[in-house]
């Protein structure tokens, strides 16, 4: 599997350039969040506004008014908790076109409780005007930069920093989920870093005989209910949920709110952070410790079964995920 | 000779219209227009360079919020006038205010006194606490700190785009406990926003009563001064000492204007009720008919005419 260097600085620095109306933000945090590079070069085009996030929104909803496109960098968690009644009232509310670029999702950083933005999703679904996205490898980093540059008002996203692999080889369109595979057993939807976990377990799976339907979501919201529910409706068994985020608020309960509003009874198992605050330590760790990889994707996937696959953990460590290639649709909102 | 209307007769007109709103409504932000009065008036008269309203003198009932699906959504920064490059641009911070800022629209002859008639009332776009839709707004203040960190965000813009225009806040003193509101002076003293000025309404009241009991605040002009801030300070009720203030040399740094008031100017009668200003509700309708008698004699009018009640 290729793996890519600062996927996002090299995107944005190529997309900001020819845009003189999108500005760089950045909170004290711009080596950290991959715009040191575009200070260092475009430094007319790059605000500091210094450990100050509450400012820095409503600031950013003062150039927006004033016709700019403000990306603000930082970690995901200090765009919304610290300064929540800003993005309401400065942002969300007057449909501002601020790109609130969010690093280090979920437990992608070692930073602890202070740093994981643990339910930014379901903060952010749930305000009026706000367009979720979230990247899942490094063709999304790079292309959630003009993609979320075309949003009519205020989008938030997840991003991936450092070395990013890289699973698919279109680029990330808002609306349009990723369907992986399309086995008739379970239905699996991830996002996000949990979907190269799902990939690896998928592979797994094939190998035990269990048909997997795997959806990818880049765009968290709008959320695609009525997509959700067909390809459900399509599976024998049930649906598993896999995210880098608490499962209340997150994908699990959109898909729950998708098959309850359809009315359609299928077992769903949720798996992500379950009513916890995470700790500080590795990805790898922390994946496993709180039930968020490949082996806990299997497990949840046996019991919507009903049947004991054999996979080990051994045997999920063997397996390669290689790149989606074209093969890999893209189904429109 | 000047033949606009001077400032000092739209303040006193300000105080007798929020005057009587108050009393046919059974009370009201009377405080603020005390201390405010002058500092709107001089605001709208003279000191912002605004285009003609764009907006109708009644104003339109409530439009909806903006959205996607709203497509015909207006913010009631029209009633400022156009957002033109040559044109100033006004922020009501403290949106409580709202009261007294549509007054001051009546007054200069921005909006009909009946806009006035639908304050507060359902379905109207005349609201209490002063929304982006509201007469004279442009973007959402309630909470108070997020103004000054707005304009100085909308000036940075405006001077990269190489306009004339400037940017006012007409901000209140309780606005200083707020950690936002030094973020933004930091900011704009950071980067030089110099189109960025404020008008800082001091009247040393909140909501809870007198600061000094409810949260000292020190010497706000010191502390505003250390962050980078050009500070004037002068008697809000004295137009000559605004209009020096005003012209105060800040190149290239954020100038606020600490507008020292009295929180019952012009309505002595209302000490009485002091600390407790913010909101001055009647009890009784013999307390109503006294403050009637005793303020409509200080303003020089006649007590208001009330409906039974």
């Amino acid at each position: 599997m290729e793996m890519v260097n600062r996927p996002y600085a090299s995107a944005f620095e190529a997309y900001a350039v020819q845009h003189p109306e999108v500005l760089c933000l950045s909170a004290d945090l711009t080596s950290s969040c991959e715009i040191d590079g575009f200070r260092d070069r475009h430094p007319d085009q790059f605000l500091s506004l210094g450990m100050a996030e509450q400012n820095m929104l409503s600031f950013a909803g003062g150039l927006g008014l004033a016709g700019f496109r403000p990306f603000i960098h930082s970690f995901g968690v200090f765009l919304y908790r610290r300064p929540y009644d800003q993005l309401m009232a400065s942002i969300a509310y007057p449909r501002r076109k601020v790109r609130l670029m969010g690093f280090l999702p979920g437990i992608t950083t070692p930073g602890g409780m202070t740093h994981q933005a643990i339910e930014d999703i379901s903060v952010m679904r749930t305000i009026p005007n706000m367009t979720v996205l979230e990247a899942g490898d490094a063709t999304e980093v790079e292309s959630i930069v003009a993609e979320a540059d075309t949003v009519d008002g205020p989008v938030y996203c997840r991003i991936l920093r450092g070395s990013v692999p890289r699973l698919f080889n279109t680029p990330l369109r808002i609306g349009q989920m990723r369907v992986l595979a399309e086995g008739d057993d379970v239905l699996v939807v991830t996002a996000g870093i949990a979907t190269e976990e799902a990939m690896r377990a998928r592979a797994a799976l094939d190998a035990a005989g269990v048909a997997v339907r795997h959806l990818h979501l880049s765009t968290l919201k709008p959320f695609d209910a009525a997509q959700i529910v067909e390809h459900a409706a399509s599976v024998r068994h049930g649906v598993v949920t896999l995210e880098n985020h608490l499962v209340a608020g997150g994908v699990g309960s959109m898909v729950a709110e998708a098959l309850a509003e359809a009315g359609l009874a299928r077992k769903l198992v949720r798996l992500g952070l379950q009513d916890t605050y995470a700790h500080g330590g590795s990805k790898p760790y922390l994946m496993r410790y709180y039930g968020l990889d490949a082996l806990s994707l299997v497990r949840a996937v046996e019991r919507v079964t009903g049947q004991e696959t054999g996979i080990t953990e051994e045997a999920l460590c063997a397996v390669r995920v290689d790149a989606v290639h074209s093969a890999v649709k893209a189904e429109a909102l | 000779m000047r033949n606009a209307p001077r400032s000092e007769d739209i303040a006193s007109a300000i105080r007798r219209r929020v005057f009587e709103h108050a009393m046919r409504n059974n009370g009201g932000y009377l405080s603020q227009a005390c201390s405010a009065a002058e500092q709107l008036a001089f605001l709208y008269n003279e000191a912002l360079t605004l285009g003609p309203s764009t907006m109708p003198m009644i104003p339109p009932p409530f439009g909806g919020v903006p959205s996607a699906q709203n497509p015909d959504y207006v913010t009631g920064a029209g009633y400022n006038g156009p957002a033109a490059p040559e044109y100033d641009r006004l922020f009501i911070a403290p949106a409580h205010y709202a009261l007294v800022a549509y007054a001051c629209l009546i007054e200069v002859g921005r909006m009909a006194p009946e806009g006035l008639e639908m304050f507060n009332q359902d379905g109207s776009s005349v609201e209490m606490i002063g929304a982006e839709h509201s007469p004279g707004m442009e973007v959402h203040n309630g909470t108070l700190g997020i103004g000054l960190s707005t304009a100085a965000g909308l000036a940075w813009g405006r001077k990269r785009r190489g306009e004339r225009g400037e940017v006012c806040v007409f901000m209140s003193d309780g606005e200083v406990q707020e950690g936002q509101t030094w973020e933004a002076v930091q900011a704009a003293t950071h980067h030089e926003i110099g189109n960025l000025w404020a008008l800082m309404d001091v009247n040393r009241q909140q909501c809870d009563g007198a600061m000094d009991d409810v949260m000292k605040v020190g010497d706000i002009a010191t502390k505003l001064r250390n962050f980078g801030a050009v500070v004037a300070e002068v008697d809000a009720h004295d137009l000559d000492a605004l209009r020096q203030a005003k012209a105060t040399p800040h190149d290239g740094q954020p100038l606020i204007i600490l507008a020292h008031s009295s929180p019952t100017k012009g309505m002595d009668f209302l000490m009485r009720r002091f600390p407790r200003l913010h909101y001055v509700r009647f009890k009784t309708a013999q307390e109503r008919d006294e403050m009637n008698i005793a303020i409509a004699r200080e303003l020089g009018i006649d007590p208001i005419v009330l409906e039974d009640h």
